[in-house]
């Protein structure tokens, strides 16, 4: 995503004058298409379709009817989709806060060469191989109060109500996503610090400078685009949370686990509700395209700028 | 030179994607065992679970090697996943053949939409088959006066089980008012063992409590009113009654505790029963079958005991009315091909209610809906609690049908998640009401 981005205006600084490099645009422009037509089908059509759906009334098994802005208004001013919007929100900030400083960490010692760390990084990978309706039914027959892991191992403190408490739920579900997510960020990490050279290290080390300070002064500035990769896939990916969800909680206790794609799903293929479903869904669509854009905007204008100049 | 080499290895390349690219975008539309088989047979969905599984697959097993030109393919779906799948499926065109479901509501959306047959006229050719069955099963099964489904298995009342052990060791007796619940549950709070056991998060299992309650308290006619869409009809002071007994049942610890991360469809409520760390479990009587199954030699030894709901004093209802699902039913898709739709009625009259089915529901303790089964009823060796569900069926005066059922699915789903919410105390019975009344017409 951020590839396709950043070459389009070095393109366009370079002299297009002459003749193999425009030869070279019209073939990666033919290059484009498979990859247009994915797009086109599988993203751009199913979102015109959403989007015609917030304004029809369907039930999903009869006719499409018109219904105007009625879907909007009456999904506007019902308390559920705040109460979703609030838990989507709650649950991408406090799984950034979790994820990405034990992500990165982990990220920086499996970095490191030491031939005990691939065996460790391997047990770190695991829950990466998992999917995660897998995971969900795993935890949720783990935790459960009569039957669950705290019987079997004699732990009454584990012996907790786990999903059935409001609060206990929701922090629950944080805990699992944060299980699951921060192996794939951990790597994301890994492959960020092995790009730094050493070169800076050494520099620093004849410096006299230690390794918090190495850590803080070069490891982290030099993975400032890692860290917003990072974070838009986590936030972005945030929107989506709705498998690992769905089949743990349900949304429940009550609504209390019920995030906005949660919402979605039940109102347009519990409740039959197929027109503000779509109505969330455009909604949806809306936040993650304004957070990714926020996201890159981070980077800083000098984004193209090397953080290498010198070496 | 170059350029064109380029671009015809671009364009063969895409040349060559393409058909992927189509077969990907086809194939979801035809991964289902969808209805597009031209040949002779019908595809069916149908619930996991025990002892149902193994009795339908039974039955098609007899059923395909008679009539290899009419073969019932099967596919099994846990229950939840099932009541999604089947709309989706149908709304997408991609329902199988047959159609299983639990008639009411949900079969009236599919009948306005013309997704199923009119059954009515394959009815009337087949008066025998018609009056096999008990003729109360016919209600949930009609939408507008025709006959949509067949209906078949079993009558699955909600009972109230009981533990006869752990009732022994407290040296009680089994409730037939609602002060008995009140003071069984102070009992069995102080020997430590969890009077209740509910499996909240499947929320339609809480649901039954509230429809015996109301019935109880305000009789038939409450729900009725609701279920025609009266104005108001959730206003009635029966539906804030019923919720605020349901709440001073939560509050003094009735139910076990972490009821609500508990699931129906991992037979864990069950579990509770029959290993002692719970003494009651309001359910459907499918679970007698289940339980007979998993627990152990613990239904064999009649261990397990059952009563009908107890009664609420001052409550207008008739405590022999009954709640649950007066039998499951089938239906038609009408996107299905003639010859599928020939298999499939076929199966209907031959294959899915023979002596061997009708046996195989009794000997895993579920009353069939057909008519003369008192002998067999009463040669088996869970007499006593077919007889039981028998005459709850026969001599009830109204047998309510599951409201999740019975409604609307935009209704149906309303009200669970309301439901979750009355019993996690995080609404007020009046809220509820409130909450429920804005759906009526839905």
């Amino acid at each position: 995503m951020s590839n396709a981005v950043s070459t389009a205006p070095r393109a366009a600084v370079r002299p297009a004058s002459s003749k193999p490099t425009e030869q070279r645009k019209t073939a990666l422009a033919w290059l484009t298409l498979p990859a247009l037509f994915f797009f086109l089908v599988f993203a751009v059509v199913p979102l015109a379709g959403v989007l015609i759906l917030s304004f029809a009334s369907w039930d999903g098994i009869g006719a499409i009817g018109a219904a105007g802005l009625d879907n909007w208004f009456s999904v506007l001013a019902d308390p559920g989709l705040y109460n979703a919007l609030g838990l989507t929100f709650l649950i991408m900030i406090v799984s950034w806060l979790v994820q990405t400083p034990i992500s990165l960490l982990l990220g920086v010692f499996t970095a490191g060469s030491q031939r005990y760390r691939a065996a460790l990084a391997v047990l770190y990978f695991l829950p990466l191989l998992l999917s995660s309706a897998a995971v969900a039914i795993a935890f949720k027959a783990l935790l459960d109060p009569n039957f669950g892991l705290a019987t079997g191992l004699g732990l009454p403190f584990l012996a907790q109500d786990w999903l059935g408490v409001p609060q206990l739920a929701l922090g629950l579900v944080i805990f699992v996503i944060a299980w699951q997510f921060v192996p794939f960020h951990t790597l994301i990490y890994q492959g960020g610090v092995r790009q730094i050279p050493k070169s800076l290290y050494e520099a620093a080390q004849i410096d006299g400078a230690g390794t918090i300070k190495q850590f803080f002064h070069i490891t982290l500035p030099q993975l400032k685009y890692t860290i917003i990769t990072s974070s838009t896939l986590m936030v972005v990916g945030s929107l989506t949370y709705f498998d690992l969800i769905f089949v743990l909680t349900g949304g429940g206790p009550g609504n209390s686990t019920r995030i906005l794609a949660l919402d979605m799903y039940l109102r347009g293929f519990r409740a039959n509700l197929m027109g503000p479903a779509s109505v969330i869904a455009v909604i949806l669509v809306i936040i993650g395209l304004a957070l990714a854009l926020f996201l890159q905007r981070l980077g800083g204008k000098d984004k193209q700028g090397s953080q290498l100049e010198g070496l | 030179m170059k350029q064109p080499q380029t671009s015809r290895r671009s364009f063969l390349a895409l040349a060559a994607l393409t058909p992927f690219a189509v077969a990907a975008t086809s194939a979801c539309g035809t991964s289902g065992p969808g209805a597009s088989s031209g040949g002779g047979g019908a595809s069916m969905w149908y619930l996991s679970g025990e002892p149902n599984q193994t009795t339908m697959q039974k039955a098609v097993d007899a059923f395909n090697p008679a009539n290899s030109a009419d073969k019932i393919t099967v596919t099994y779906f846990q229950n939840d996943a099932y009541k999604t799948k089947i709309k989706t499926a149908i709304g997408a065109n991609q329902a199988p053949t047959i159609i299983y479901g639990w008639g009411g509501g949900g079969l009236k959306t599919y009948a306005e939409a013309n997704q199923v047959d009119d059954l009515t006229g394959w009815f009337d050719q087949n008066p025998d088959l018609k009056k096999k069955f008990f003729p109360s099963v016919f209600g949930a099964a009609t939408v507008n006066g025709k006959i949509y489904a067949l209906p078949n298995q079993y009558i699955a009342p909600i009972v109230l089980f009981y533990n006869k052990d752990l009732f022994q060791k407290a040296g009680v007796q089994p409730p037939q008012t609602w002060d008995d619940i009140m003071s069984l549950v102070k009992t069995f709070n102080d020997m430590g063992v969890a009077p209740f056991s509910l499996g909240g998060q499947s929320r339609w299992t809480s649901m039954m409590w509230l429809e015996y309650l109301l019935d109880r308290i305000g009789g038939p006619e409450v729900f009725n009113a609701i279920f025609e869409g009266k104005p108001n009809a959730w206003m009635d002071p029966a539906v804030i009654q019923t919720g605020t007994k349901i709440q001073e049942l939560v509050s003094a610890d009735g139910f076990i505790k972490g009821f609500s991360s508990i699931t129906a469809d991992s037979q864990a409520d069950q579990a509770l029963l029959f290993s002692g760390k719970a003494a009651m479990m309001l359910h459907g009587s499918w679970t007698y079958g289940a339980m007979k199954k998993a627990g152990q030699n613990f239904v064999q030894n009649g261990k397990l005991g059952f009563v009908p709901f107890p009664t609420v004093a001052g409550g207008k209802g008739d405590p022999k009315n009954g709640v649950g699902n007066p039998a499951q039913y089938m239906s038609i898709s009408s996107k299905a091909s003639d010859k599928e739709k020939e298999s499939a009625k076929k199966f209907f009259k031959d294959g899915i209610l023979t002596d061997t089915v009708i046996d195989a529901y009794i000997n895993s303790g579920s009353v069939p809906i057909v008519n003369g089964i008192e002998n067999k009823l009463n040669m088996s060796e869970d007499k006593e609690f077919l007889n039981f569900v028998y005459g709850m069926a026969k001599n009830a005066p109204n047998f309510q049908q599951s409201w999740d059922q019975a409604l609307s699915p935009t209704a149906a789903e309303a009200l669970l998640n309301n439901i979750d919410q009355l019993f996690l105390k995080s609404i007020t019975p009046q809220q509820f009401a409130e909450n429920m009344n804005a759906t009526l017409g839905k």
